[in-house]
C-alpha cells in the first residue's frame, strides 16, 4: 500500500539518508531505528506528506502523495513528536475536534470512553503532565481503527509501562485488522520483534 | 466534509479566543488607546480632529489588526496541532480560510462595532457612522485576510513580529486609501460608493486567492 522509493532527505545542508526503499503492506508494522539526529521524525514527516523528500517519492496505492494530498491525509493518522492538544481545551474538547476534522462525527460516549481507556482526567490540557498530554493524543488511535495508515513519532515517550502495553495492544489490534503501522522508538518495546526495520 | 470542518475549526477557534479573552481584550485596547492619543497630542482644535479622524482610526485599526496577526498560526505551530490541520481530510486553503475568518470575527468585528465610539471622541457628524462602520466592515476582513500570507510566510522566524509588519503593512495601503477615503468623501457631502465598491471587490478576490496563497506559503513554513 505505502511505497517508498530512492528516498532522499536533505535538512539545513546536510544529507540525512539517501536511496531508502521500502513498501509497507497492509498488516504490516515498521520500525524506523536510529540515532538522535538520524532523520526518523523527518522520515515520518515525508511519509505523511508534511515534507516533500529532496529526491524520490513515495506512493500511496500506486499514486504518488502529493498528487493525492488530503485524500490521502484521510488515509492516515499521524501522531507527532508535541501532542498536538490545545492547553486552553480539555482533552474531551481536543478528541472531539480532531475526530471531526478527520471527518468522522464520533458519539460523546465514544469520546469518554477512549478518553476513559487511557484514563485521562478530564481537566484543562494545561494542567495534565506531558505522560497524560501524551495519552491524551493517543486515544485518538481507539477513534482511529477504520484508518488504514497509523504514523506514530515515539508513541512511547513519557508513558508509563501500563500505558505503553496499552498503546502496544492496540497497535496490535490494528495489525490484525490489516491496518499498517509505522512507528519511531528509543524505548524497547514487545511489539519490536514483530517489526520490520529500516536503519537510517 | 469541506463545510463540516470549516465549522469545527471557525468554532474551535472562537472556543480558543473565549478561553483566553485577555488576548482578545489587548488588541481592542490597543486599538481604542491608539486612536485616543491623537487628540491628546495634536490638541483639541474640532475641525482639525474631525478632519484627521477617518485617517487616524483606519491606520489604527491596521495596526491593531497587526498586532493579532502574529498569534493566528504561531500557537497551533508551537503545539503541533497545526500539522494536524494540515492533515485533516479538508483542502489546506478551506483550513486557512476558516481560521482567518474566525481571527477576523475575535479581531476586527470588534473594531467595527467600537470605531463609531471612537468617531464620537473626534466630533465626527453622526451621520458618517455609518460609512464608518460599513468601510471597516469591508475593509478589517481584507487585513485579515492578506495578513494571513505573512503571518504564515514569517511562522517560526526570529523576529517573525517585525518581519511580518514589513511584509504586511505596504500591502495594506490600498485598503487604508479606500476605507479613510470612503468616510471623507462622506464627510464633505459626496457619494462614498466609489470607494465602498472597490473594497467589496478587494475582498472577494482577497478571500477568493489568498488563502491558497496562504496555504503554499504554510507548507513551505512547515517543512
Amino acid at each position: 500500500m505505502l511505497e517508498a522509493t530512492a528516498v532522499e532527505c536533505e535538512r539545513g545542508g546536510r544529507t540525512l539518508f539517501r536511496g531508502l526503499s521500502f513498501a509497507l503492506k497492509g498488516g504490516e508494522l515498521l520500525r524506523i531505528a536510529g540515532q538522535n539526529g538520524s532523520g526518523k521524525t523527518s522520515l515520518l514527516r515525508i511519509l505523511c506528506g508534511l515534507l516533500a523528500p529532496t529526491q524520490g517519492e513515495v506512493r500511496w496505492k500506486g499514486t504518488r502523495i502529493a498528487e493525492l494530498r488530503e485524500d490521502y491525509s484521510r488515509e492516515l493518522v499521524y501522531v507527532g513528536h508535541a501532542p498536538a492538544v490545545k492547553d486552553d481545551l480539555t482533552p474531551f474538547e481536543n478528541l472531539d475536534i480532531a475526530c471531526r476534522l478527520m471527518g468522522a462525527e464520533v458519539h460523546k460516549q465514544a469520546l469518554t470512553w477512549a478518553l476513559g481507556a487511557y484514563s485521562v482526567p478530564d481537566l484543562p490540557v494545561r494542567k495534565l503532565s506531558q505522560g497524560q498530554r501524551r495519552r491524551a493524543a493517543l486515544a485518538r488511535l481507539l477513534l482511529s481503527e477504520s484508518v488504514r495508515l497509523w504514523l506514530l513519532d515515539e508513541p512511547f515517550a513519557a508513558l508509563d509501562p501500563a500505558a505503553a502495553t496499552y498503546t502496544e495492544e492496540l497497535i496490535g489490534r490494528h495489525l490484525a485488522a490489516g491496518g499498517s503501522v509505522v512507528y519511531t522508538t528509543h524505548q524497547a518495546a514487545g511489539i519490536d520483534a514483530r517489526a520490520r526495520v529500516v536503519q537510517l | 466534509m469541506i463545510l463540516a470542518a470549516s465549522r469545527t475549526i471557525v468554532r474551535r477557534d472562537l472556543l480558543l479566543a473565549l478561553r483566553r479573552r485577555s488576548d482578545v481584550a489587548t488588541a481592542l485596547l490597543f486599538f481604542i488607546i491608539v486612536a485616543s492619543l491623537f487628540p491628546l497630542g495634536i490638541g483639541a482644535e474640532p475641525n482639525l480632529l474631525r478632519s484627521i479622524a477617518p485617517g487616524v482610526i483606519w491606520v489604527a485599526a491596521l495596526l491593531s489588526s497587526m498586532l493579532s496577526l502574529a498569534r493566528l498560526f504561531a500557537g497551533d505551530h508551537a503545539d503541533g496541532t497545526l500539522e494536524q490541520l494540515v492533515l485533516s481530510g479538508a483542502p489546506l486553503g478551506v483550513v486557512v480560510a476558516a481560521k482567518t475568518l474566525a481571527h477576523w470575527l475575535v479581531s476586527g468585528l470588534p473594531l467595527v462595532v467600537i470605531a463609531p465610539l471612537i468617531a464620537l471622541q473626534y466630533d465626527v457628524a453622526s451621520d458618517l457612522y455609518g460609512v464608518l462602520a460599513l468601510s471597516l466592515l469591508l475593509g478589517t476582513p481584507v487585513l485579515s485576510i492578506i495578513g494571513a500570507i505573512g503571518a504564515a510566510l514569517t511562522l517560526g522566524l526570529r523576529g517573525g513580529g517585525v518581519l511580518l509588519s514589513l511584509l504586511v503593512l505596504p500591502l495594506y495601503v490600498p485598503v487604508l486609501i479606500l476605507g479613510a477615503g470612503a468616510v471623507e468623501m462622506a464627510s464633505v457631502g459626496l457619494s462614498s460608493s466609489g470607494q465602498l465598491l472597490l473594497l467589496g471587490a478587494m475582498l472577494i478576490v482577497a478571500g477568493v486567492f489568498a488563502p491558497w496563497a496562504t496555504a503554499a506559503a504554510l507548507r513551505i513554513s512547515l517543512e
